[in-house]
């Protein structure tokens, strides 16, 4: 019963999306507002249905219901209860069914928002909204439809993937969904303006704080996604440059650079094309993400599934790119520049350079991923470009980038005069260089150790150069320092937010810095009793348990590790054998610590258990990354409050 | 404005060799065994990809020292590895390493990606006999 239910639930939505996207488009045109209510109601009706479906996906999943293909693929019955809730996500179709009712929440949420005081680009919104949300009831209605029976049925299921079973695995996919499909509300916005033909300020004023609400969550995902590659693949590794991170990173990278860009068409009404643009092409790059990582043409870690769903995800893509190169090129005359550039030591050129730096990165990133498939299908060779072409390429840019951090927000608009720029640089700079020279006599011996963590400095310091000064003129006004310096961060959140936000980056490239120049690791086959050492800890090991959980098998060595500073402990890596694997998983067991991480993961061992292969890591300031992702995230939610800057 | 435009077109030189550089630098060949063992040119990178033939794979734990042969079914190449077989790996499966040829006639592979299945697969009562049975020795250890 639940098959049909749920299939017809989607195909309903499917009809009433298609019915409000033409309504509203048809209502703006004609200036009807009974056709713009009654695609409001049908918007409702979409959110009604496709809840349904989720609600009927999860009950599914609660009660074993293995007459569903995806239930049974994807739980079986010692699955834990959360992991069956989970599970819902854990692969393409029911990930799809998770991103398509996000997508009706966001528009429900746009039409709370705007309905009162309906702008002329509301409806056109609208209108794109619902179409963006029946290609994704196509999806799951043909290509990858979630209800699909399976006969028989059969008397247990598959299981979830056992790396998912993890509470990173909870919060990762919905967070980097809400990330993806939020930027479907800017993106539906700019169409909007090309539409309608106004395509000055207002789309951007109207969706400012869509744009950091869905980089908010992206950035969060990418985040959470790193943190379990860390706790759970037990390589010591957050990030891979593997095609489906890139496929994230991506749209994080344009959609940084929509978010710097924006403030210049606000200030100097300069860069319009170039905003609807960067805005198109970050809808653009989510939808290649999914593209890349549910049609199985790049192999990866992530890639669930082949089939007709790849090719679906290309026409769609296709789809959006020309229909957006179109009304770009209609609409081009109103969509010249207004302002000039002056010179180039500006806060204009500086944005400029951080937006060329970014989306070149994006190409980047781009350009390696896809790498394969241009080799091949070019010269006939198969080929690929790993981590160390990301790294190579991207690290110069990336140091640029945290240069300009320190200069973009402190540098006068048109022209920097040369007592602006003594005023607001020469203590920064000052701070960089005595930093650099302080590592190189601590024996620092990387140079790009040294030049990282002196650019760092000096974009910290700019930071805390502006924030001091913005604070004692408020000391100046009688005000005292704790009040001053949270007036600052609530009155003028919107600048202090993003500062927030390069701290929590800085912080992020200080881990990034320490974890690549000073990790080290070993890999041993230890007898019981013996012991390894690394990097002032000694590791021994005293044999192995066994045990029968929920739904695998546990083997757990215990080893007692010691370092001089704190007291012996007990360390227990594991390896899981789960019933619907081939091969084991392992179960990585750390110490987290500010300085470094001690990781450890049990290699093979022997069946008379006296003998184990173990890899330690010690891994150095990894936890800064999380720290610095963490105060992203706060700047970030401080950006997103509503403005309340003071007159004057 | 001529300042902008030659600056731009600098920094986007600059980047264009950096992706060069970065391409030819990292560019890693895919071959399978009887490609590698047509013509195979020591140092340079490659991504060997084919099936561990049964029977192949040596472990010596103690040195962390594995072998093994990549076969097509044509031809087979010998690899060896320093360090532990990843949890995926196992004779008569998939197996893609990265490395190069040694003048010797050896692989030596520095990365091992063993290929995960995706296939249905009913949980098998074997399975479980064979775990239990393990956990039976291991319980059975001091």
């Amino acid at each position: 019963m639940i098959p049909e239910l749920g299939q017809g639930a989607l195909l309903a939505a499917l009809a009433l999306a298609a019915w409000g996207a033409g309504a509203a488009a048809f209502g703006a045109r004609a200036r009807r507002p009974a056709l713009v209510e009654s695609a409001q109601h049908a918007a409702l009706g979409v959110f009604g249905l496709v809840s349904l479906a989720l609600g009927l996906l999860i009950y599914a999943f609660l009660t074993f219901d293995f007459a569903v293909r995806y239930v049974a693929m994807n739980t079986n019955l010692g699955t834990p209860f959360y992991y069956r809730i989970t599970g819902v996500w854990g692969a393409l179709e029911g990930s799809i069914v998770l991103w398509g009712w996000m997508l009706c929440l966001y528009t429900l949420i746009v039409i709370l928002r705007h309905r009162e005081r309906a702008h002329e680009l509301y409806p056109w919104a609208l209108s794109v909204l619902f179409v963006v949300t029946a290609f994704f009831l196509i999806v799951m209605t043909l290509a990858a439809p979630p209800f699909a029976r399976l006969t028989p049925v059969p008397a247990d299921g598959r299981g979830l993937n056992p790396l998912l079973e993890d509470t990173g695995m909870i919060t990762h996919p919905v967070a980097l969904y809400l990330g993806f499909t939020g930027f479907t509300v800017p993106f539906a916005f700019a169409v909007a303006a090309l539409a309608a033909g106004r395509v000055g300020d207002t789309w951007i004023t109207l969706t400012r704080r869509w744009t950091i609400t869905a980089w908010y969550f992206l950035s969060l995902g990418l985040l959470i996604g790193g943190w379990w590659s860390y706790h759970v693949l037990g390589w010591g590794g957050y990030w891979a440059w593997d095609p489906v991170e890139n496929a994230a990173f991506m749209p994080w990278l344009t959609g940084t650079a929509f978010l710097h860009s924006v403030m210049i068409q606000e200030r100097r009404r300069m860069l319009k094309l170039w905003n609807v643009t960067l805005v198109i092409l970050t809808f653009a790059l989510t939808l290649f993400g999914t593209f890349l990582t549910r049609s199985g043409i790049i192999a990866s870690v992530h890639a669930f599934t082949q089939g007709a769903v790849g090719v679906v995800f290309l026409s769609f893509l296709a789809v959006v790119v020309l229909v957006s190169l179109g009304l770009l090129a209609w609409r081009w005359d109103a969509l010249r520049a207004q302002g000039e550039l002056d010179s180039v030591l500006s806060r204009e050129s500086a944005f400029l350079l951080n937006n060329l730096l970014l989306v070149a990165a994006a190409f980047t990133v781009f350009f390696g991923t896809v790498f394969p498939l241009l080799s091949e299908a070019l010269r006939g060779v198969k080929v690929s470009v790993g981590a160390p072409f990301f790294n190579q390429v991207n690290v110069p840019l990336f140091l640029a980038l945290i240069f300009l951090m320190g200069v973009g927000p402190f540098i006068a608009w048109r022209q920097a005069s040369l007592r602006h720029l003594t005023r607001n640089f020469l203590v920064p700079v000052a701070v960089g260089a005595a930093g650099a020279l302080l590592f190189a006599l601590l024996g620092v011996r990387s140079a790009l150790a040294v030049l990282t963590l002196a650019l760092t400095l000096f974009a910290a310091a700019t930071i805390a150069l502006d924030f001091g000064r913005a604070t004692r003129a408020r000391l100046g006004r009688g005000e005292r320092l704790l009040p001053a310096m949270g007036g600052l961060l609530v009155r003028r959140n919107r600048r202090y937010g993003g500062f927030v936000v390069h701290l929590g980056i800085l912080l992020i490239a200080v881990g990034i810095t320490g974890s690549q120049a000073w990790s080290v690791q070993t890999e041993t086959t230890l007898r019981v009793g013996e012991a390894a050492e690394l990097a002032g800890y000694r590791i021994r090991f005293d044999g192995l348990q066994a045990s029968e959980e929920s739904n695998h098998f546990k083997v757990t060595g215990a080893f007692t590790v010691e370092n001089g500073r704190v007291r012996p402990a007990v360390m227990q890596p594991s390896k899981k054998f789960y019933r619907q694997e081939t091969s084991p998983i392992a179960g990585v067991d750390y110490w987290i610590g500010l300085r470094e991480d001690l990781y450890l993961v049990l290699g093979d061992f022997s069946r008379d258990g006296r003998q184990a292969t173990v890899k330690v890591q010690v891994n150095r300031l990894v936890t800064w990354i999380w720290i610095g992702g963490g105060v992203l995230t706060l700047g970030a939610l401080l950006a997103i409050l509503p403005e309340r800057r003071e007159a004057g | 404005m001529t300042k902008f435009i030659a600056g731009g077109a600098i920094i986007l030189l600059a980047i264009a060799y950096l992706i060069y550089a970065g391409v030819t630098q990292s560019v890693v060949y895919f071959v399978t065994p009887s490609e590698l063992a047509a013509a195979p040119e020591p140092g340079k990178a490659y991504r060997l990809g084919g099936l561990v033939a049964p029977g192949s794979v040596r472990w010596e734990p103690q040195r962390l020292d594995l072998s093994f042969s990549l076969t097509d079914g044509a031809r087979s190449v010998l690899v060896r590895h320093h360090g532990t077989p990843p949890d995926l790996f196992g004779e008569g499966r998939g197996a893609v390493v990265e490395g190069r040829w040694t003048p010797e006639g050896v692989f030596r592979a520095t990365l091992i990606l063993a290929k995960h299945s995706e296939e249905y697969t009913t949980p098998g009562a074997a399975g479980d006999a064979g775990y239990r049975e393990l956990l039976k020795s291991l319980r059975g250890s001091p």
